[in-house]
């Protein structure tokens, strides 16, 4: 184990899939001589070449559209949006082309691409570069919706998503590029596609958080203990396809749940979370379900409006508190 | 980069069209430098190219286009019968491009196209019986009932696709140049498209990329002058396509779309470059549609005068002539292969008829290719 930063340890992740197969490249705005908007593609041009790690212009939908083609003729394009607000302009590609192709080519076409970069708030960037896009992507069947939260899981989680065949919209998240955490050393850890993580285990109430909201709902859960209340905190890491199975197990445990998101609430993918518990875990709900979700506003600049937009630990504590009747 | 024979000059703000778009006169569309009124010296320059080639490859094109123009008559027919369901785009008058195009390709090369791509499929070498089955949305169908008309795809051919959204495939394709290019093969692509689809920021994203980052790709605006209902001067400012290659310092060439052989050789001469030299092409080949954009077009944009104008153009009647008047076509071998032609259609609609519907569990295979939690 070593303790890196959550860059790092996408950075670690994106050279040992250069290194194992020749077929992986790596493409986007700045990734290679700037070394990356966020530095998660440091060195890379310096080891692999500009063969490998390749800088575009400023032309979204055209990249996208491009390793989608180049994943048609065999290749394991990873394609990074300096942030996934700009992916929006490359949505045609994602969505018409990468998520449809094998389903319209009756099976013959797959599309092992991975669209990754930062997604979610940033620092007082306003409202066109500050926006959490999960939902729009996970409503599309044909990708996978990945949203990993610590950096051992970024790490295994990206392995993983590079190797599978399937688009995969890797959505990491600026504020949490500094995070540190440990991440084990082996060249051949992964993490499967698809599987939750308990987080913390709790016995009085289940939290479901993802992405930014997994450090803040432990740190809620922490000030819960304290308040005699014992909090489960579960991290899907993958969207879709949802582990539901585990999230159901928690609420049959807790029998009360709050789902925490960064993401506006709605249509978001907490409503779905909160639809697909009902169904399953009904009798087992002793209070209705919960969310936490960024204001239903434009991302604002002022700092205090920011963080006000932002769930944070009280509005986690209090929502708790409320589907635990204590208040 | 040399330029190949620069088109003619630019039309820019050439024609009149009143504000609602609706041609005030008979519609004349411009006529061009390349594609000729003069049918005659159209002729001689085809037999001049026919003198080029071998008996069996002539016969063979023209085989081919005979063989899309009666397959998109019965599709006619079936749609109107309703075996063939949705949006169903027909390639009648435009069969000399693709078939021309795709005749100067080796067998691995890579094609792509639009959602009009029933030719195309055909050209590449795709079984007209699993296109017909694709289009009846049957089992046996080239996707096996899940693309339809718009998304004919067979890989066992390098045929990439019929795209649904307009200009979708030009990215698609750059990207597949770029890949062949990685692999160090010397495999080029072809990238068709309408000429509507250059007002999209799709194509000019792509020209940009594959100029820039030397792609072997060929780009095929297919301009039959019409995006749907809205005509080329309605729609676009400056009117001459190939032109548009010089804001990329691309290679480009003007092509009549009437003329097989002239495609063969335009696209020929853009394979060379793209395969010695990996760099990418943009060809204008210059069409008409004899049918409407889809089955469910009124026709009411365009005027009986112009559509019978371009039909005295008809690529295979001037193809048919020319080879007849060459000596390379007698009666007897014309005859003999619409006889061919008239059975592998009808084969074709019968294994389409015949070709069972795609099992329900269809429904939700080839979502993923590594499906996770039962998706």
């Amino acid at each position: 184990m070593t303790v890196m930063t959550m860059r790092d340890a996408l950075n670690q992740a994106l050279r040992e899939e250069l290194q194992r197969d020749e077929s992986v490249f790596l493409m986007g705005e700045e990734v290679a001589e700037y070394q990356g908007a966020y530095k998660v593609t440091r060195n890379l041009l310096q080891e692999f070449g500009p063969k490998r790690v390749i800088d575009t212009p400023i032309t979204e939908l055209g990249f996208a559209g491009l390793g989608v083609g180049a994943a048609m003729a065999g290749l394991r394009p990873i394609i990074e949006f300096m942030t996934f607000n700009f992916s929006i302009l490359a949505t045609d590609q994602i969505i018409n082309s990468a998520a449809k192709m094998l389903y319209m080519s009756g099976g013959q076409y797959k599309i092992p691409i991975v669209f990754r970069g930062p997604n979610g708030s940033a620092f007082q960037v306003s409202s066109q570069h500050s926006q959490a896009m999960e939902s729009w992507y996970a409503y599309f069947p044909g990708v996978k919706v990945v949203m990993p939260s610590t950096p051992a899981d970024a790490k295994g989680l990206l392995k993983s998503a590079i190797r599978d065949d399937d688009p995969v919209i890797f959505l990491e998240q600026e504020r949490m590029y500094g995070n540190k955490g440990e991440v084990p050393d082996d060249e051949d850890f992964t993490i499967p596609l698809g599987v939750a993580d308990v987080k913390r285990e709790g016995t009085d109430a289940t939290i479901i958080a993802r992405s930014l909201m997994v450090p803040v709902a432990l740190k809620a859960a922490e000030e819960l203990e304290k308040q005699g209340v014992s909090c489960e905190v579960v991290d899907p890491r993958t969207i879709r396809p949802l582990d539901i199975e585990t999230i159901v197990n928690s609420v049959k445990k807790t029998n009360r749940v709050v789902i925490a998101e960064e993401s506006h609430h709605f249509c978001g993918v907490g409503a779905e979370i909160a639809a697909e518990i009902q169904v399953r875990a009904f009798d087992h709900l002793d209070a209705p379900i919960h969310r936490v979700s960024g204001a239903d506003v434009p991302m604002p600049y002022a700092k205090n409006l920011e963080k006000l937009a932002i769930p944070d630990v009280e509005q986690i504590v209090k929502a708790v508190r409320a589907v635990a009747y204590l208040d | 980069m040399t330029k190949q024979a620069r088109p003619t000059e630019s039309r820019a703000g050439a024609e009149e069209t009143s504000a609602a778009g609706v041609a005030e006169k008979e519609a004349e569309p411009e006529e061009s430098a390349v594609m000729r009124e003069d049918n005659v010296a159209r002729k001689e320059e085809q037999k001049t190219r026919i003198e080029e080639l071998d008996n069996e490859t002539l016969l063979q094109m023209l085989h081919q286009m005979i063989l899309i123009r009666r397959l998109e008559e019965k599709c006619a027919e079936s749609y109107s019968l309703g075996k063939i369901g949705g949006f169903c785009h027909l390639y009648i008058g435009q069969e000399a491009v693709a078939v021309g195009a795709l005749s100067a390709l080796r067998p691995d090369d890579y094609v792509l196209t639009s959602y009009r791509d029933h030719g195309h499929a055909i050209a590449k070498g795709t079984p007209p019986d699993e296109i017909m089955a694709e289009l009846y949305g049957k089992a046996g169908g080239c996707s096996k009932g899940k693309g339809g008309s718009m998304h004919l795809f067979d890989a066992g051919v390098n045929f990439l696709g019929g795209h649904g959204i307009v200009g979708g495939q030009i990215p698609l394709g750059t990207g597949v140049a770029f890949g062949t290019k990685y692999k160090g093969t010397d495999q080029v692509t072809l990238c068709f498209f309408g000429e509507a689809a250059v007002n999209q920021g799709a194509f000019h994203e792509s020209l940009n990329m594959a100029q820039l980052w030397k792609l072997p790709c060929i780009y095929i605006c297919e301009n039959n002058q019409y995006g749907m209902g809205t005509s080329l001067q309605r729609a676009m400012s400056l009117h001459d396509v190939s032109m548009k290659a010089c804001a990329y310092e691309m290679a480009s060439e003007f092509v009549d779309g009437m003329d097989v052989l002239a495609v063969r050789e335009a696209v020929a001469r853009a394979v060379e470059r793209a395969r010695s030299d990996y760099a990418p092409t943009l060809l204008e080949v210059r069409t008409y549609r004899f049918m409407g954009h889809s089955m469910s077009d009124p026709g009411n944009y365009r005027t009986r005068t112009e559509i019978e104008k371009y039909q005295e153009r008809d690529p295979i009647k001037l193809f048919t002539e020319s080879l007849k008047e060459k000596g390379v076509l007698t009666d007897e071998r014309l005859a003999l292969i619409e006889g061919e032609v008239r059975e592998a259609v009808e084969r074709a609609a019968r294994f389409a008829d015949e070709s069972p519907e795609p099992a329900p569990e269809e429904l939700f295979t080839d979502v993923y290719a590594n499906p996770l939690n039962g998706q």
